[in-house]
């Protein structure tokens, strides 16, 4: 399962509502951090960080990647 | 240039022996006019005890989360309300993990677990995973699982593990401030037995923990006299739902005096850039480090966060003319 393409209603950093708050810090943090929390639904991924990417597992939404 | 330089230069770069606690607290504490010559010593110190070549090395987490320890810095305990959630990598992930690290150039490849010490099941991982990368990858492989047995010990020395690493984290009179479910001596007792053992002994920690300029100092000298023979230099990279969460970044210069100064307590050891340089250096503190003292990098990712991407990394040492450690050098 991949992840689906719906928009985004949490910050996938902290997990708390994408619309309120600022998430500059959270957006500069992620440069350097995979994503925690499913971005769709707030619950926190299953995340396996690798030598050369990472992927991010949500029960419900499925599966970021990341490879670089 | 000052007193404790002079000294350096005399015991450190041309007797190769380095300086003890206070002498490593002197470095510690110039002044920042004095950095730049002070980096340029450890530096020299690096090519004429160490040599030219850049030691690369790639880590993998064999087991993410859930920890039962609450080392403070770290997300993946269990007993902190941090986002991480335990996981574990199955083995044709690891050897592909393997795989992609030893086309980066690099020699080490280190097995990492987020563990007290390995129970049963991942001891039968690691006899999988250590077995089949050794099967199909030219790399050498190394193990971070925490607090062993002896009879833990025995059984990585015949699976082929070369090297374990087992940081101390931080000096001894500050690691009760760090860590409340395990003691420093324990630790200790571990590298003791890796040591007897015949595995290399990688030992390192991290610095910006809260720790005092003193308390480093004690840190570098508790280290030398162990006598690692790899030491990895981490910074404070405030991990969020951690009780160092909000704890500040360690200040550019004040990285890079430490790097000076751990180089000149270990002339010979291979001190490696390890995570949160990327945080605390960006992408030019990659550079002063390297010609600062340090003679080995992790690339690319680390265990719960991301680092420079492994080109990067190896652009520049091919900048600096600096070689990459062939795999023939360390075996």
């Amino acid at each position: 399962m991949t992840m689906t393409t719906e928009t985004a209603n949490w910050c996938d950093r902290c997990g708390e509502a994408a619309a309120t708050g600022d998430h500059d810090a959270c957006r500069a943090a992620r440069a350097l951090e995979p994503p925690r929390y499913c971005p769709q639904c707030r619950r926190r991924m299953k995340v396996q960080v690798l030598p050369s990417g990472w992927s991010a597992v949500c029960v419900e939404h499925g599966t970021h990647a990341a490879p670089r | 240039m000052p007193e404790i330089l002079d000294r350096a230069r005399t015991q450190v770069l041309d007797g190769g022996v380095g300086l003890d606690e206070a002498g490593v607290l002197a470095v510690l504490r110039l002044p920042d006019e004095h950095l730049t010559e002070t980096l340029q010593l450890a530096h020299e110190v690096r090519m004429r005890w160490c040599g030219p070549e850049v030691e690369v090395e790639g880590i993998v987490s064999l087991k993410t989360g859930g920890c039962p320890e609450d080392c403070h810095f770290c997300s993946q305990s269990g007993l902190f309300a941090s986002p991480v959630r335990s996981v574990w990598l199955d083995i044709p992930s690891l050897v592909e993990a393997a795989k992609q690290t030893a086309a980066t150039g690099a020699t080490e490849f280190c097995i990492v677990a987020a563990v007290r010490g390995p129970d049963e099941r991942l001891m039968k991982q690691m006899r999988e995973g250590v077995a089949a990368i050794r099967a199909e990858v030219d790399i050498q492989v190394a193990a971070s699982l925490g607090m062993l047995t002896q009879d833990q010990v025995d059984e990585l020395v015949e699976m082929g593990v070369h090297r374990y690493n087992h940081n101390l984290e931080t000096c001894r009179s500050y690691f009760p401030n760090v860590v409340s479910t395990h003691s420093w001596e324990e630790r200790w007792e571990t590298l003791r037995m890796v040591r007897a053992s015949g595995m290399e002994v990688c030992c390192g920690g991290i610095l910006g923990l809260g720790e005092t300029v003193e308390q480093r100092a004690e840190f570098a000298a508790q280290l030398a006299e162990l006598e690692p023979h790899e030491v990895p230099l981490n910074f404070l990279n405030p991990r969020p739902g951690t009780p160092l969460g909000d704890q500040p970044v360690v200040a550019p210069r004040d990285a890079l005096r430490a790097i000076a100064a751990f180089r000149l307590a270990m002339p010979r050891t291979i001190l490696r850039y390890a995570g949160g340089r990327e945080i605390t250096l960006g992408d030019l503190g990659t550079r002063d480090g390297l010609l600062g003292g340090i003679n080995a990098v992790i690339v690319g990712n680390y265990l719960t966060t991301l680092g420079r991407p492994a080109n990067e990394d190896l652009a520049l040492l091919d900048e600096l003319k600096m070689p990459v450690k062939a795999l023939s050098a360390t075996l």
